[in-house]
């Protein structure tokens, strides 16, 4: 006969009630991981996105994601014309605002050459960007249909094709231009203020084929870490392998919402050990004539504590179960992405059990203490 | 009736607390209670009849005496069993004032939950409650939740799960304490017939003056001591 179960099922209303509470809290937990998750996988979907093995950057910077790096565009046939390179292409990024049917978006546009590494990999519908000029693709998540037009800058763009899943660290959708739209519109001057420039310098303009890093993909058996130490013999030039490149970002710009999160996560284990351990503990006290009686007739300590950690643990599995479903049910409506990983969900469970048996330990402590006499007093 | 007691207290002492505090509650009781025999313990608040009751149900340790229950010598200065509980299963029923059922089970659970601490399980137990429940009459409650019985039913039940593992010895504190004169009486009635029938001691604490006659004796205690007893001649 389960004691735990049946006093479960004697006051169902109030358990379940305290299990829903609970499921909220541990859904919170698990929704904190699942952004955690969901961060990364944006943050390295950008790097990933541009299917490079090596990126090469401004010397002694490590990468458009981590710092401002800055190349000649023409650095690029210089890369490419180096031993072992299958393809370049040089990249830049920006972060633009652009009003979309009277909303105003941030996005990040980054700017790559046509059939050359950095452009749009994964196009889920509709086209890569085939002419020079004035089309895009862009993320899903930029609300732009295909054939829509948006204005970035001065210039009209038609997005000719869509991907998902794709934005940069900050949550921003991407929004893939050519290199040289990117350029005119990191460089570009109004009228106005290109006739100041030109008479400020004499007549002289400036080149504006400038980018941020160039993308390299390497021939079969070329080692990308032996590559990338050959580009840094250049001095002005420094270059990361793809891995390099990820863990650069997961350091810089990950880290610290790690932290954070990890932090946040902790606090909320604590809250909800610490809210299971009063519920246990009340319900204990609730149960003290009885558990005063069941000593009484006989019951041995291991029935007793059973009956604590059995509640304990019934609560902690009802509510985790509850509070992922529910954020399962609910992850679509989070503003960033949440990915919910099984192995996550897994150890969560596992912290959650243990929670259970530590905020139990008040319960069966008193418990233990309950004297059997106590059953016969009136 | 057998001539050996089924509980037997050689000089059994009490006290607590020590220096000008202390007080004993128990000094050098001797009692023997035979099988088929009900009990009662009688006296003012204080005088020690629920320290010799939690005594007799291996709940609180005397200071000195002996002490033997169903022939087996379980206090001799110590106890002499490691595990007072399963002693407590083995050997003692509980009948309780205010029947002490368990909220969270039915009628036939709480018999039967005695019965499977003990070892027995769930179909072996609840066939025994299910009969011992008839034997005292209240079968047809089976089902009802404790907050659904009446004090009569709900004492009975009580008396059903003391009776699970078919102790010799049967202690109840104020058994008839929440109940009217009839009922009290139709309880002692049973206790006097599960006494008989089933060659067990039933050892009663009451204060209750209209039940003293269904005591084969009463035992008057006071400061500690059993001053004096009183027999009932039966037919």
């Amino acid at each position: 006969m389960n004691l735990a179960l049946k006093d479960i099922r004697h006051n169902l209303g109030r358990f379940l009630l305290t299990c829903l509470g609970l499921s909220l809290l541990l859904g919170i937990v698990l929704a904190m991981v699942g952004i955690y998750r969901g961060l990364i996988l944006e943050s390295l979907g950008l790097v990933r996105a541009a299917g490079a093995q090596v990126w090469v950057v401004e010397g002694d910077t490590r990468g458009p994601f981590a710092e401002a790096s800055r190349l000649p565009g023409d650095m690029r046939e210089a890369v490419a014309a180096q031993w072992g390179v299958a393809a370049a292409g040089g990249v830049s990024y920006q972060n633009v605002e652009a009003v979309h049917r009277g909303v105003t978006k941030r996005l990040m546009v980054v700017g790559a050459e046509i059939a050359r590494p950095g452009e749009a990999l994964s196009v889920v519908e509709g086209r890569p960007v085939l002419r020079s000029h004035y089309e895009a693709v862009a993320d899903r998540s930029a609300g732009l249909a295909l054939g829509e037009q948006i204005k970035l800058g001065r210039y009209l763009f038609t997005v000719v094709g869509l991907t998902r899943n794709l934005v940069a660290s900050g949550g921003d959708p991407v929004v893939f231009i050519t290199l040289r739209d990117a350029q005119k519109l990191q460089f570009d001057l109004t009228p106005a203020a290109a006739r100041r420039e030109v008479v400020r310098s004499g007549g002289a303009s400036g080149t504006i084929d400038t980018v941020n890093a160039i993308v390299v993909r390497l021939l079969p058996g070329i080692d990308p870490k032996r590559f990338a130490q050959d580009i840094v013999r250049w001095k002005h030039l420094a270059a990361l392998t793809q891995d390099d490149q990820e863990a650069v970002l997961s350091r810089s710009v990950i880290d610290r919402a790690r932290r954070q999160i990890g932090l946040f996560t902790t606090l909320l284990l604590c809250v909800s050990t610490v809210i299971i351990g009063l519920i246990i503990y009340t319900m204990t006290i609730d149960k003290k004539k009885s558990i005063a009686t069941l000593k009484l007739i006989g019951a041995p300590d291991r029935h007793i504590v059973g009956l604590i950690v059995q509640q304990a643990l019934a609560m902690g599995v009802i509510s985790f179960l509850a509070g992922a479903a529910l954020i399962s049910a609910g992850q679509a409506y989070f503003p960033r992405r949440v990915v919910l990983q099984p192995e996550d969900a897994a150890s969560l469970f596992g912290i959650v059990l243990v929670v259970c048996l530590i905020a139990s330990a008040l319960g069966v402590r008193t418990a233990l203490r309950i004297d059997p006499a106590s059953a016969l007093a009136g | 009736m057998t001539t050996q007691p089924v509980v037997e207290i050689r000089g059994i002492s009490k006290h607590f607390g020590e220096g000008l505090a202390r007080v004993d509650a128990l000094r050098d009781v001797s009692l023997d209670v035979f099988p088929g025999t009900v009990i009662g313990l009688r006296g003012p608040s204080g005088s020690g009849k629920s320290t010799l009751l939690n005594v007799i149900g291996c709940i609180l340790e005397p200071n000195s005496g002996s002490m033997r229950l169903s022939g087996e010598l379980v206090y001799d200065g110590k106890w002499l069993r490691p595990d007072l509980r399963s002693l407590r299963l083995e050997k003692i029923g509980f009948i309780f004032q205010s029947h002490n059922l368990l909220p969270f089970l039915n009628a036939w659970e709480n018999v039967a939950v005695a019965r499977t601490l003990a070892g027995a399980n769930l179909a072996q137990a609840k066939e025994r409650a299910l009969e011992l429940l008839t034997y005292l009459g209240v079968e047809r409650r089976q089902d009802a939740m404790p907050g659904e019985l009446s004090g009569g039913e709900a004492q009975r039940v009580a008396i059903a799960r003391a009776l699970a593992n078919d102790p010799r010895i049967i202690l109840a504190d104020e058994p008839t304490a929440a109940l009217d004169s009839q009922r009290a009486g139709k309880v002692m009635d049973l206790l006097r017939k599960v006494a008989a029938e089933r060659d067990a001691a039933v050892i009663v604490v009451t204060h209750d003056e209209k039940i003293f006659d269904r005591f084969d004796q009463i035992h008057s205690l006071r400061d500690g001591v059993i001053e004096g007893t009183a027999e009932n001649r039966r037919p």
